[in-house]
């Protein structure tokens, strides 16, 4: 799990271009939308392509985003539970 | 009608160079792709707007020449005018490869908020909070006679106390960007 969060990090960090952010500053528990990273609904359309493309996984219900993309951590085990690739 | 001794301020980007009102700003080693030097320019100004990074190359463009004009000026009831041959056609390319495989089907949806040429008049309206009349036009070349005219009819009706316009224009490394304040 700990890898799979870190390699979640540096994605999320190349397609969303955060610049000047590193893995080291995204806590697993952070809140990825809000106060944490700040991304805005652009982004979370990104994160589900990225969940589609990387891992397999096709969202098709938008109310369980709210709950997956709350942090790497909540990511990282609805990933681990769901992946096909 | 407003002629190019009404201009109250400039601003040209091109060739690696930014300069307000004929004077160099700042500039960049010449070799380095567009995409460094719109970062290192946007460094230049050191501020914070991390939204500058998610933004297409005509946006960029058009968000550094704004930046640049209007330090220390008053936005208040600025309008917005500007022109461009390729609008956003670099980025509608980009968008068009990412789903043109249907086995590989992934469209970016952070490049395609961008497939529209007044996406860029959108970035700058926001950045800095104009309400304003604002117009974007598609044209081989600058019209310097319908842009100043356009803005002329804006001050003239009271539509807006100053007007910025000009010229933005990205295809495929090539840029060039000129805006002035009526």
């Amino acid at each position: 799990m700990t890898a799979l969060k870190e390699e979640l990090k540096r994605q999320i960090i190349d397609v969303l271009n955060l610049e000047d952010i590193t893995p080291a500053d995204i806590q697993d528990e952070e809140a990825l939308f809000g106060e944490g990273l700040g991304l805005d609904s652009i982004d979370a359309l990104e994160l589900i392509v990225l969940m589609d493309k990387v891992y397999g996984i096709k969202l098709s219900d938008p109310k369980k985003g709210r709950d997956i993309f709350q942090s790497v951590q909540t990511m990282a085990t609805y990933i681990s539970e769901n992946r096909t690739k | 009608m407003l002629e190019k001794t009404n201009i109250q301020k400039s601003c040209i980007i091109e060739q690696h160079r930014i300069v307000v009102d004929d004077k160099l700003i700042w500039s960049s080693e010449p070799e380095v792709s567009f995409s460094n030097f719109s970062k290192e320019a946007f460094h230049h100004l050191d501020i914070d707007y991390p939204k500058f990074y998610k933004m297409d190359a005509l946006s960029k463009l058009a968000f550094l020449a704004a930046e640049y004009i209007l330090q220390g000026e008053d936005t208040g009831e600025l309008a917005l005018v500007l022109t461009s041959k390729s609008g956003s056609l670099d980025t509608d390319l980009k968008h068009q490869q990412s789903i043109r495989d249907s086995e590989y089907f992934y469209p970016r949806p952070a490049t395609f908020v961008y497939t529209l040429p007044n996406i860029c008049a959108g970035e700058i309206c926001i950045r800095h909070g104009l309400q304003t009349e604002n117009a974007f036009f598609i044209a081989e070349e600058f019209p310097e006679k319908t842009i100043f005219a356009y803005a002329d009819y804006l001050l003239q009706s009271n539509k807006a106390k100053r007007v910025l316009c000009g010229w933005v224009e990205y295809f495929q490394e090539k840029y060039r960007a000129f805006l002035y304040i009526f």
